[in-house]
């Protein structure tokens, strides 16, 4: 996991997965359909660093031959693709149709007080990351929330500050349990 | 051959073809705001976002924009109907509900596409308001500058940048409403590979993109008493000026020019082709070393367009040693001007200012580069393009369609044939082929006329025999053809001994600093054949054989890659090791 405030230098032991899994499309650098399979790139990036920064889009754009502005102008109108960093625990509130109807902007507002930041931003230690989205397929569950990969549902206002404390617990013993190893 | 019928007229038209390139063999102006087509350079944009140019089809339910839609047999089409006005007329309201509407004090006004339009359709008013794109203007580098407020998502500049010249700096960023041209990441235009060539600025149908003027500068060194203000003038200037004052393009008005310049207070009026001159005699030396001792060093490359040598070090670094380490004859006329110039008239060079007339927007940049002095001094001060210098002949009250010609003050106003047309593309490769042979064979050529390596064309290959060697020979144009032949030597497919690049379409008649043009290729051509046609007239053809050059040598510089030569008129040197770290 990266954090906020820890910028990803060049030499970033994460580069080799993503050199990886860009070799494996053995991308021919004279076909100018080449760029076809840059999405699926841009997720697997964003899978492994948490979020494409410059110093990541550059390397790909590199990797495909293409200029750095063809990346991020990709990256620019996909929603999904983020070029800041989340936190360690995501949470996502859907606000697709069914969940609204349901409340979920209630839900949403209830995990920016209690976390503390605005959908779209991330908390300074790098904790928590509040997004919205648009519908998740889950409409029966609605209102939906996803933490990390977990799934919630039927989520009310005063459900939130149980659903984060297990989370913070979870993560505090994980990050003791790699402190003692 | 397919035949259609356009407002009732017949028209027949290859397979292909769209609407409105149909209805322009009928001599019909459908208006457009984002299509544009320049064969000659393959340039293709018809993204057709404008919407101004729709026309009925008969059989189809909704209009069709003629841009983008391609004949077909027995099609009937109608241009002006009353709901293809009206549709047209609420599309362009539509785009001018999100313009500044600043034309009063816009610098693109009276040459822009859209204001024009405007103007046709007699839209008085402002029907529609709402939500405007607010961006921050771009003025990072000291050349171009972007303002995306006045965009209206023609991509136009997209496809000259990413398509034509294959530089790659402008993307659209974010989507709908909020979407705007920027350079990857929205950073500053500055930290992106724009190598500042200036085609998307001559493709901006507004003020969006445009270069960063320095005309109150310019002002500002005219009326300060204390400095003696040299100005020089470009080659391709003087086939194109004439059209900000009614002239036909390609007219050289050189003399006129001069007078024009002399009457707004410069205290002398200086030829970059001069300059060129000069650069010929230090290039062919450089050129003739490498041919003789030092073949791996070739190809040798042009090193006179700033727009190509920015591209070369954003996109071939690796490759950055061949080229030349002349420097332009921009900054070689400006380097003599507060050198030699100044010795001998007895000025303190720290009072001289160089102002240059340019065709280019990369000049601007290339000036300012902190390897572009000697002694400590600038060697060009202000860059100014052949836009700006119209206008401030304007505002000068110079009109040049009445003025008498005057001649260049001397020395540096004395020069061969073979100077003016570097505002060619093959022109440089030319002038220089002229004195390589005399350096090489010992004897004079005597026709001059190399025409294999002259027009229009992206990629010229030749062979060139001088005395008993043949020498392989390019002149490029356009930087994805310039790519196209950098791949080939880095990959060694290919051998070239010299090549001339110049990062616009047919070389700097096209700059990016020229009079706006919408008939753009016709008028390009006639400017060319202007400079050939100086050429043809001039006296003197070859560079070695200007009197003014052979008297900087003799009683200055000593002979052509002296140890004074190197200090004042070439770069330093990057190594291919250098290039490699960098």
């Amino acid at each position: 996991m990266i954090s906020p405030t820890c910028s990803i230098e060049k030499n970033h032991p994460q580069f080799k997965d993503l050199q990886q899994y860009i070799d494996s499309l053995k991308i021919n650098h004279e076909n100018p359909r080449r760029k076809d399979t840059l999405i699926m790139t841009l997720h697997r990036a964003q899978k492994i660093f948490g979020y494409l920064p410059e110093i990541v889009q550059v390397f790909i754009a590199n990797h495909y031959s293409i200029p750095h502005a063809d990346v991020s102008g990709v990256i620019s109108f996909y929603n999904f693709f983020t070029t800041t960093p989340k936190g360690k625990i995501q949470v996502n509130v859907c606000l697709g149709t069914a969940c609204y109807v349901n409340g979920a902007d209630k839900v949403l507002q209830e995990f920016e007080q209690v976390i503390g930041v605005r959908s779209g931003q991330v908390t300074e230690d790098g904790k928590f990351s509040i997004e919205s989205l648009r519908c998740v397929g889950a409409c029966g569950l609605a209102p939906v929330v996803t933490i990390n990969d977990k799934v919630f549902g039927k989520v009310k206002a005063g459900d939130v500050r149980e659903i984060l404390e297990k989370f913070f617990i979870e993560e505090e013993v994980a990050e003791k349990e790699a402190a003692n190893v | 051959m397919i035949n259609l019928t356009i407002d009732g007229e017949q028209v027949s038209v290859p397979d292909g073809t769209n609407v409105l390139d149909a209805a322009r063999k009928l001599n019909l102006d459908i208006p457009t705001l984002c299509y544009l087509n320049l064969e000659k350079i393959k340039y293709l944009n018809k993204v057709a976002s404008c919407r101004v140019c729709v026309v009925e089809v008969e059989g189809r339910r909704n209009l069709a924009p003629a841009c983008a839609t391609p004949v077909f047999e027995g099609m009937k089409v109608i241009t002006n109907s009353k709901r293809v006005l009206s549709s047209r007329r609420k599309n362009l309201e539509l785009i001018i509900s999100n313009h500044p509407f600043d034309c009063l004090v816009c610098g693109k006004s009276t040459d822009c596409e859209l204001q024009k339009r405007v103007w046709e359709f007699s839209i008085n008013t402002q029907r529609y308001t709402g939500e405007r794109s607010e961006h921050p203007m771009d003025k990072s580098s000291c050349a171009l500058k972007r303002d995306p407020n006045k965009c209206i998502m023609c991509r136009r500049c997209e496809t000259m940048c990413n398509e034509v010249q294959t530089v790659g700096a402008l993307t659209a960023y974010g989507r709908g409403f909020h979407t705007v041209v920027a350079p990857a990441e929205m950073n500053p235009i500055v930290t992106s590979s724009c190598v500042y060539c200036g085609q998307c600025v001559s493709v901006c149908p507004t003020a969006a993109l445009t270069g960063i003027g320095y005309i109150q500068e310019a002002w500002a060194a005219l009326f300060n008493p204390k400095k003696h203000v040299v100005v020089q003038v470009a080659p391709a200037v003087r086939v194109a000026i004439g059209e900000e004052f009614g002239m036909p393009a390609g007219q050289a008005v050189t003399g006129r020019l001069v007078a024009g310049l002399r009457k707004l207070g410069f205290n002398a009026v200086f030829d970059t082709n001069f300059g060129a001159d000069l650069t010929i005699i230090e290039e062919s030396k450089e050129i003739v070393e490498r041919l003789q001792e030092n073949p791996d060093g070739l190809p040798i490359l042009t090193s006179c367009c700033p727009g190509w040598i920015n591209f070369l070090e954003h996109q071939f670094p690796e490759l950055k040693y061949v080229a030349s380490t002349c420097k332009s004859p921009q900054q070689m006329t400006g380097a003599i001007a507060k050198t030699y110039y100044s010795q001998k008239m007895g000025i303190d060079p720290k009072n001289v200012v160089v102002i240059s007339i340019m065709p280019c927007i990369a000049k601007k940049y290339e000036a300012a580069l902190p390897s572009e002095e000697t002694y400590g001094l600038r060697d060009v001060d202000i860059v100014l393009t052949t836009r700006e210098i119209a206008k401030m002949l304007k505002e000068g009250s110079v009109n040049l369609s009445h003025i008498k010609d005057e001649e260049f003050d001397n020395p540096l106003g004395i020069s061969s044939g073979a100077g003016a047309i570097f505002g060619g593309s093959g022109g440089v490769l030319e002038a220089a082929l002229r004195t390589v042979y005399y350096k090489i064979t010992g004897s004079e050529l005597v026709d001059v006329n190399f025409t294999a390596v002259r027009g229009m064309a992206g990629i010229r290959v030749a062979e060139v025999n001088i005395g008993e060697k043949s020498i392989r020979v390019a002149a490029v144009s356009g930087l994805g053809n310039a790519r196209q032949v950098l791949e080939k030597i880095k990959k060694n497919e290919e051998h070239f001994d010299v090549i001339e690049i110049m990062a616009c379409p047919g070389g700097c008649v096209n700059g990016g600093g020229q009079p706006y043009a919408e008939e753009r290729e016709e008028i390009i051509e006639k400017r060319l054949q202007g400079l050939y046609q100086i050429d043809r007239n001039s006296k003197v053809r070859k560079s070695h054989l200007n009197p003014a050059i052979q008297a900087l040598y003799q009683e200055y510089l000593g002979e052509a890659g002296s140890h004074l030569a190197h200090e004042i008129l070439h770069v330093e040197v990057l190594t291919p090791m250098d290039a490699r770290m960098k």
